[in-house]
């Protein structure tokens, strides 16, 4: 059964379209890596972060806060706050996999990325793929492909991390392959305008705690978009 | 920090937070229509939560707001961004971006 899903067209689908992002995942992971490393934190609890948590920004977060000596409760609450957006995510796949057993509904969530989102959601509401059969498959491809380049990424930026110069500039690779996955969301001027409001607010709330500006900046921006989609209809009548 | 007990539990807790995050509305909503006004709202969570990843990480390469052409990102990320549209493509995007940082690192150290 697992091998008819492997050879399914969407599966296949999945694997082509994240294909791209496999190197700036790399390079992700092995920051990450490094930040655990740089913290003192022990290779166990290194890897531990990598499959229990499973999302670099919080793990990020968690590293630099470690070196600050923060209270374990602020580590929790910090990886909370900037995990939030799964919720959203979470929310805008629902529909697509509501008749999916229990069981996989929480595997595809375990393995549920910022890359697989974006890829899967494109797919998922697109004119040609959306409601196709066994579409979750394209997700389940996108997000088995982040967690494989995840781990052995994590172990080499541990081991190897170190040595690597900060000149490279490793860590832009990050906010450019989000770039590339911004780009095709933008799709009409409200979805423009979420994404103008979402960064400006985000850059100006920079300095904010907990990467709070992140979320501020995630909800102005879908409240804004949402606003100029009704004010557009107001208009038009 | 203390290495051992303590790290592990913010592991776990972490790690189930950011699991109930992820499963949360997968699991609630299985079977179950969603709302209209939170589906026309969903519609803005890609371009919001994206820009306001991608942003602050080119206008705040290390911490405070740098709008001047020291700012290397800024300038490898206006090729880029030029690069994501005219491409569509996550590879182009990467490879002008970075080339573009490269470049530019080079050439005022």
């Amino acid at each position: 059964m697992l091998l008819s899903a492997f050879r399914s067209r969407p599966f296949l689908a999945g694997v082509r379209a994240i294909a791209p992002l496999v190197p700036p995942m790399f390079a992700f992971g092995m920051i990450s890596g490094v930040a655990a490393a740089d913290a003192g934190v022990s290779f166990a609890a290194a890897m531990g972060m990598a499959v229990v948590i499973f999302a670099g920004a919080a793990q990020l977060a968690i590293a630099q806060l470690i070196n600050q000596d923060a209270l374990p409760v602020v580590l929790v609450a910090t990886a909370f706050v900037i995990n939030l957006r799964f919720a959203m995510y979470s929310a805008s796949l629902a529909p697509h996999l509501k008749h999916l057993p229990a069981p996989k509904r929480a595997g595809l969530a375990y393995i549920l990325s910022d890359q697989a989102y974006a890829l899967s959601i494109i797919r998922m509401t697109s004119d040609e793929h959306g409601g196709e059969e066994r579409g979750h498959l394209f997700l389940f491809a996108c997000g088995l492909m982040v967690w494989l380049t995840w781990l052995p990424a994590s172990v080499a930026g541990y081991v190897i991390g170190a040595g690597i110069p900060p000149s490279w500039g490793l860590g832009f690779a990050v906010p450019l392959s989000f770039m590339a996955l911004l780009v095709p969301a933008l799709k009409d001027r409200p979805t423009v305008v979420a994404a103008i409001v979402g960064g400006s607010v985000a850059v100006i709330a920079g300095g904010l705690p907990y990467n709070l500006g992140l979320g501020l900046g995630a909800v102005s921006g879908i409240a804004t978009g949402y606003l100029t989609e009704r004010l557009r209809e107001a208009r038009n009548g | 920090m203390d290495n051992g007990l303590v790290l592990w539990m913010v592991i776990l807790a972490s790690g189930a937070l950011t699991f109930g995050l992820r499963w949360s509305f997968i699991h609630a909503l299985g079977g179950r229509e969603i709302p209209p006004t939170l589906m026309r709202l969903l519609r803005y969570v890609p371009p919001a939560v994206l820009a306001a990843l991608v942003v602050p990480a080119i206008l705040r390469p290390d911490g405070p707001i740098d709008l001047s052409l020291d700012n290397h990102r800024l300038i490898a990320g206006a090729f880029a961004l030029v690069a994501a549209v005219a491409t569509r493509s996550v590879f182009g995007t990467l490879a002008v971006g970075m080339g573009a940082l490269w470049i530019v690192n080079y050439l005022f150290p």
